[in-house]
């Protein structure tokens, strides 16, 4: 096969942070305790889920600095760093959702729609959507259904009939909708996307070494920011890129890396 | 730290869950059909657990116990119970109830002391046991073998068993847990009475003004009693006084009036205090006519030591011989300098313990001599001494001592004195015992109506059978004992014995029935309802030496507990409403059940395990010249004179002490057990095949009517008098002595006990034969020249001087440990833990502590600690709030939890009179695991 | 087609994209909406010690499970579906695992958003006037017997709930009664402080009977209020309970309604 080294390192990052949150549930680590939503880092600073923080203060509950601040620090870190590598390096969803993408490629299974055929601003749309909901309701709207969350809490607490979300996630993405979840309606993404504009790491693609084999194309989970191939020698601007690296790998031609 | 602290709380919450599931609770019941109430069989019995002795009618269906109710007749409950007599329909049916013999065998299935546990046959079960009976027998003689007996046998099974070990066997080595319970209460009668057990009863309590109440935590451990205890109150609030004297605020304080905290041991200054108060300031309140007509004043030796072994004894360990010293001798403190000074000790003394083996011995002496013993115990003196909570001012604390005796000495004030463990379970527990006495007899205020001191009983017949059968080492039925020449040849009689079967001398008491062990010098021990291996002090000593050594251990139970766990052989054993039975509670009220429902699996009663082994021995094995070690002369062979009473050598003890022909007499079926089973005398429909591998088809007679009408021969006539048994089916209980169909309600006054009347002294007559004839002395000791006097219908008011308790706080052992029960748990809880409701009322035993001592030593609510002696240690989770509520400086751990084996830590120091282990006092440490 | 016309149509598309998207999101958020709505509708659930009240709570619970990992008793839960509760917030179930009332109760200051407060736990330490946790301020519901079925009132001398309780004789006592049926025993029934009571659970769990007969409920569900036109003329206080809100009610204006009364007079005149 081709190289998966960036393949292997997230599933790796992904795999031992989920790791650790178990640990710091079942034996006490005190790495990382919590979950996606809000994380007990070392037992000093909180790391939590902006749009988690969002949605509360829509309900006009003002929390306590912890987590202000550690959705800030969060924000910050992925507006300014990152950008969407929550998604690819973070989220345990993203394996689910990966894995329904591989599946469709490797067995040929055609979903209901392509990617393309559904807005992807329909995310932005849901993002706006679970603040009004969870300002009219009082409540954290998307937290209630939140397949992050559900799913971790699945891993520790043991599978419930609510992680049945995760099962409906991978069954969406696998035979709805293409990169469904992840790329069309999931709001803690978009929020990244919608703000890691000005990330300092990207994709940069030189379009010299370019063959335009397309292969990088066939996996990008947001093919659409990857318009500049064969066209362009630039960086990935849209943050709707989450920095996955998958077309890194598979790239046979030198024509994309890492770029600050 | 709050990493380990969480993990080792989950763990341990895990592996009691895993705990509890081993224990394999009923879900049976809870899953009970609903049937037509028209289909249950209701009849009388009696609750299982506590010496209360309540009444409950017990409903059975398909030959099943499906529930029980208090029964609204019996006088003592009228229809109520607390929670563990509520769980009586439970208490039979936990999924690990012991079904079929089991034997640690090894690959071929023969005995392996270190091999496991295999179910056998009852046949193989008793070959086993005749097998190590005669090896020990053999090489050790009669006391190579004993019992562990109980104060929960029904009266038929203690019978039985003395019966066989003492008339079959000649061996006196049979003692029950009730050694451990009421010991001290009975040496305290025998010695200032003559004869057992209380002088009141219950009635008392409604028809008292106080009630006082002296180490003993009624409201948990008698809640009946204390229903009653608190509707006296409600009756008459401004009057009833209530006062709690204890070493630890429990829920007897609830309702009191007042709460004395004393200093552990203490009791014995405080008693002393309330008499100085009589004598010194209150003359007037002496009863002298009662005290002249009815009582002498007595004393006794107080270098006795505290019941342990010599210090040189090999098997301690340098630890614990810094306590065990003091069995020897003793330097004596601040508070033993003053108190001893009679004798011509003070402060820093070293008094040599040289009357142990004479500590049972008294005397008497003037009233003069026994003022002057109470001279030192003033108001300060005591209470410097005696409180036990340093948050306390002394001025409050004198205040309520004040009030104590003022209760006590006003006139016409009708006072009861309740005690139980605290007073028993006491190196001292004879003296403090004797010690109530002496305070009610001064003012004449005892075996009236409402007034009187009371030992309260913790077993359900621990009376009933341990005390009035005399399953004792040194006790025969009736109050008698095996030392005297004349209760020897009564019992013979009765037993239809050739003179000089009975073996004179004292057998081991429980703790030395484990100290044997040992040393080897018993190697075969029996337990019958009873769970030695937890419930004895030291218990590392006992355990190590029943699995490491050379012997063989045989527990008969209903359930697996730790004592089975150390046993070589487990008979798997019928329990309380699967055998006809009797128990006698503390109001000395007989009550008798019939059986209700067949045995489960192949467990057996005891009366059966009994009577089978008998099968296996004949005069030949048993009759002959038996060695008994410290006995001159060897006890006689009297083979030679069986012919007389038709035996032969080959005949067994089966039909010598149970199928002979008086018992042949007592029919089966009989019109009192119509309906009803009877496993021994007709065997039942399990058709289980018995010791001899054939199917047990029954003795074919009424085995327990005849061994209950053999029985109360022996107190017919010497104010030990029951009723026939068919009558006990049809009464709630009486109370003996049973005089002309009549029970009697106050012992030894005229009015209400026909044989103190016919003593023709007056109102009183206190007509116990025991210990009546005494020679006379001073304060120091016997006076050889006076003549020994003749104490008939009398009693005896004692002088006892308080001394420390042999260990006592220090630097490194800086608590106190009390141990004791909880409401919710019976004894070792093999009944208790198996009931799913009450097991999650209190799933485990909790080290109950003051919150600034757990602050200063740097642990918490919820921290698991260990709980350390100088004999060994347990682990157990702190609580600092809650039911107990200690003060600085004492802890207090209940032993009814196997996981938490409190008595591991515990010191087997005993009364040196009662030999009653003193469970409620040892100095420990406790720090953080 | 005229520019006119392309315009329009772009327009028109426009305008149909719009009521479209406007469609979309409507029948997004009314399914959403209407499964937060039930998914809020729970039962009771009995939140760790200084919860906010249940409203505010489910608001500032972020679901993180902070305070579950840190129970070391295993008393905490998070909602799954199905448990009738917020889905992911902490719960306990008194019956199965109680509150053991940690006295450093480590699940609180963990909570990152306040939804466990941990002022609402602190008290002033009597000796060192300091400020400390102190457990025995928490709320998280109120012990209620079922009188018919605890076994105490029918005479049985139980009180396991009592014996169990953390707070015994402040949040539980026993009230002494005469048992006029024997006529020498009586009754000690439990009886729950509310004031004091913490909810802690550990009296449910032990309740002795099949199911509890003393079970914790949250306090909005047991606790009535009073109208606030009444004071205790026995109680100085309870005029303070009134003083501070109290806000004046407008006066009704409603002629109409009066009109109409007074002028319905059919139904006072019996039919002839």
């Amino acid at each position: 096969m081709k190289n998966s080294k960036y393949l292997i390192l997230r599933r790796l990052v992904q795999l031992g942070l989920l790791a650790l949150f178990i640990g710091g549930n079942v034996y006490g680590w005190k790495v990382l305790e919590g979950n996606y939503s809000t994380a007990l880092v070392f037992e000093s600073f909180h790391l939590s889920d902006p749009y988690a923080v969002l949605q509360m203060l829509a309900t006009f509950y003002m929390p306590l600095s912890e987590v202000i601040i550690g959705a800030l620090i969060l924000f910050f870190f992925y507006a300014l760093i990152g950008g969407r590598a929550f998604c690819s390096w973070v989220c345990p969803i993203n394996i689910i959702t990966d894995t329904a993408a591989y599946i469709q490629r490797k067995y040929k299974i055609k979903p209901l729609m392509k990617t393309r055929e559904v807005n992807r601003n329909l995310r932005y749309y849901v993002l706006g959507l679970g603040l009004v909901l969870s300002s009219i309701f009082g409540i954290a709207a998307f937290e209630l259904i939140n397949p992050i969350t559900v799913l971790h809490r699945a891993l520790i607490f043991g599978i419930g009939f609510s992680s049945s979300i995760v099962l409906i996630v991978f069954l969406f993405d696998l035979l709805i909708l293409e990169h469904g979840y992840c790329g069309h309606i999931c709001p803690v993404g978009a929020l990244y996307a919608a703000t890691g504009r000005f990330r300092a790491i990207k994709v940069y693609h030189d379009k010299d070494n370019c063959t335009l084999c397309m292969k990088c194309k066939i996996v990008c989970p947001e093919p659409q920011v990857l318009g500049l191939i064969g066209k362009e020698t630039a960086k990935i601007k849209t943050a709707e890129c989450t920095n996955c690296a998958r077309c890194i790998d598979v790239c046979d031609d030198d024509a994309l890396k890492f770029k600050l | 730290m709050s990493l380990s602290r969480r993990s080792f709380i989950k763990r341990s919450a895990v592996a009691s869950v895993a705990a509890a599931v081993g224990m394999g609770m009923s879900k049976e019941l809870s899953a009970a059909p609903s049937v037509a109430e028209n289909d249950w069989r209701w009849d009388k019995s009696v609750c299982r657990f506590c010496g209360t002795g309540c009444g409950i009618m017990v409903a059975t269906r398909n030959d099943r116990i499906v529930a029980v109710k208090g029964d609204p007749a019996a006088p003592v409950n009228r229809g109520l119970n607390c929670i563990k007599g509520y769980f009586n329909a439970k208490i039979m049916y936990g999924e690990d109830r012991l079904k079929t013999p089991l034997m640690r065998v090894d690959a071929e299935g023969n005995f392996d002391k270190n091999g496991k546990f295999k179910p056998i046959s009852w046949k193989k079960a008793f070959d086993e046991m005749e097998l190590q009976i005669k090896k020990s027998m053999k090489e050790l003689g009669p006391t190579g073998i004993g019992i562990f007996g109980s104060g929960q046998y029904t009266v038929q099974e203690g019978y039985a068993a003395v019966k066989l070990m003492k008339a079959g066997f000649r061996s006196n080595n049979i003692d029950p847990n009730a050694r451990h319970c009421m010991a001290s209460a009975v040496a305290g009668f025998i010695q200032t009475y003559g004869i057992d057990e209380p002088a009141g009863c219950y009635d008392d309590i409604e028809l008292t003004d106080t009630v006082i109440s002296w180490g003993a935590n009624m409201s948990e451990m008698h809640p009946i009693l204390w229903s009653r205890v608190t509707d006296r109150k409600l009756n008459d609030p401004d009057n009833v006084k209530i006062v709690n004297l204890t070493t630890f605020t429990n829920r007897t304080s609830d309702l009191a009036d007042t709460e004395i905290v004393f200093r552990p041991q203490t009791d014995l200054a405080i008693w002393n205090y309330l008499a100085h108060e009589i004598v010194y300031n209150h003359p007037e309140a002496i009863d002298w006519d009662f005290v002249k007509n009815h009582t002498v004043f007595a004393t006794g030796h107080a270098d006795i030591g505290y019941g342990m072994r010599n210090s040189d004894h090999p098997s301690f360990t340098d630890k614990e011989r810094e306590t065990v010293k003091a069995q020897e001798s003793k330097v004596l403190s601040k508070a033993e300098g003053t108190s001893l000074a009679y004798l011509g000790f003070k402060e820093g003394d070293t008094m040599e313990m040289k009357n142990a083996k004479a500590a049972g011995k008294h005397w008497i002496i003037g009233f003069e001599d026994f003022k002057k013993g109470l001279e030192p115990y003033t108001l300060d003196y005591v209470a410097e001494i005696s409180k036990g909570d340093e948050d306390e001012s002394i001025e409050d604390f004198k205040a309520k001592l004040q009030l104590l005796a003022d209760l006590y000495v006003e006139k016409k004030r009708k006072v009861v004195s309740f005690w139980t463990m605290g007073m028993n379970q006491h190196t001292r527990g004879t003296w403090v015992n004797e010690q109530s006495y002496m305070v009610h007899f001064l003012l004449g205020k005892q075996a009236k109506p409402g007034d009187g001191a009371f030992s309260l009983t913790g077993q359900p017949s621990a009376c009933g059978t341990a005390r009035e059968v005399g399953t004792f080492s040194h006790r025969l039925p009736a109050d008698m004992v095996v030392k005297n020449p004349k209760h020897r040849a009564i019992s013979e009689k009765i037993w239809k014995l050739p003179e000089g079967t009975l073996n004179p001398k004292v057998g081991s008491h429980v703790m030395k029935i484990h100290r044997d062990v040992e040393d080897g010098k018993i190697k075969f021990v029996w337990v019958q309802v009873n769970n030695p291996y937890q419930n004895t002090a030291n218990a590392n000593h006992w355990i190590k030496s029943a699995r490491k050594q050379d012997n063989f251990i045989v527990v008969s139970d209903g359930y697996p507990g730790v004592s089975a766990k150390v046993a070589d052989l487990v008979l798997p054993t019928a329990m309380i409403y699967e055998k006809w039975g009797a128990y006698g509670n503390a109001e000395r009220r007989t009550q008798h059940w019939r059986q209700q429902v067949t045995p489960v699996g192949d467990s057996m009663p005891d009366v059966w395990q009994i009577v089978e082994l008998s099968k296996r021995f004949t005069i030949r094995d048993v009759w002959g010249e038996q060695h008994i070690p410290g006995m001159d002369k060897p006890l006689p062979d009297v083979t030679t004179k069986i012919s007389e009473f038709g035996y032969n050598p080959s005949t067994t003890l089966y039909d010598v002490l149970f199928a002979n022909d008086e018992a042949k007499g007592f029919a089966w079926p009989d019109p009192i057990g119509a309906g009803f089973g009877n496993t021994e005398a007709e065997g039942d429909k399990r058709k289980v095949v018995g010791s001899d591998d054939k199917t047990f088809e029954g003795y074919g007679f009424f085995i327990q009517k005849y061994l209950w009408e053999e029985y109360r021969r022996f107190g017919e006539g010497h104010a030990h008098d029951y009723a026939d048994f068919d009558t006990y089916h049809k009464v709630r209980g009486l109370k003996w002595p049973v005089v002309d169909g009549k029970e009697t309600q106050w012992r030894f006054n005229a009015k209400y006990d026909p044989y103190a009347k016919k003593a023709g002294t007056g109102d009183f007559a206190f007509y116990g034969k025991a210990l009546k004839n005494l020679p006379q002395g001073s304060l120091t000791g016997v006076d050889g020249e006076k003549e020994k006097i003749d104490l008939s219908n009398k009693a005896k008011i004692f002088f006892r001087p308080y001394m420390d308790a042999p260990e006592v706080p220090d630097k490194e052992y800086p608590f106190w440990l009390s141990t004791g029960r909880v409401l919710e748990h019976w004894h070792s809880g093999t009944m208790t833990m198996r009931v799913p409701e009450l097991y999650r009322a209190v799933p485990e035993a909790l080290c109950y502590m003051h919150p600034k001592d757990a602050e200063k030593n740097g642990y918490k609510q919820g921290d698991l600690v260990w709980v350390e002696s100088r004999r060994g240690k347990v682990k157990a989770h702190v609580e600092t709030r809650g039911r107990n509520r200690t003060p600085k400086g004492l802890v207090y751990v209940p032993w009814f939890d196997e996981k938490v084996l409190i008595n591991k830590v515990c010191l087997d120091a005993t009364c040196p009179i009662s030999k009653q282990t003193d469970f409620k006092k040892c100095a420990v440490k406790v720090y953080k695991v | 087609m005229s520019k006119e016309e392309d315009k329009m149509a772009t327009r028109r598309k426009a305008l149909t994209d719009l009521v479209k998207g406007a469609g979309y999101l409507a029948l997004g958020g009314l399914t959403w909406g209407g499964y937060v709505k039930e998914a809020k509708a729970t039962e009771f659930a009995l939140r760790p010690p200084g919860a906010l009240p249940e409203k505010d709570f489910v608001k500032a619970c972020i679901k993180c499970g902070l305070c579950v990992e840190h129970c070391p008793y295993d008393t905490l839960l998070l909602s799954e579906h199905g448990d009738k509760k917020v889905i992911g917030t902490p719960y306990f179930d008194a019956r199965t695992i109680p509150c053991y009332m940690c006295v450093d109760i480590p699940c609180v200051p963990v909570c990152p958003t306040g939804a466990l407060d941990v002022t609402l736990l602190t008290s002033i330490d009597e000796e060192t006037q300091e400020e400390k946790l102190d457990i025995n301020k928490s709320k998280m519901g109120v012990a209620v017997v079922d009188p018919d079925n605890c076994v105490a009132f029918w005479g049985i001398q139980c009180d396991a709930c009592y014996r169990a309780c953390p707070l015994l004789d402040e949040a539980i006592s026993l009230v002494y009664e005469k048992n006029e049926r024997t006529g020498k025993h009586a009754f000690l029934k439990p009886e729950v402080h509310r004031e004091v009571c913490t909810g802690c659970g550990l009296c449910e769990h032990a309740c002795i009977t099949e199911e509890a007969s003393i079970i914790v409920l949250p306090h909005e569900i047991v606790t009535g209020k009073v109208g606030d036109h009444y004071i205790k003329g026995w109680d100085k206080n309870d005029e303070n309970r009134l003083r501070k809100e109290k806000e004046l009610e407008k006066i009704g204006d409603d002629m109409k309604s009066t009109l109409d009364y007074l002028n319905s007079t059919d139904d006072l005149l019996d039919e002839e």
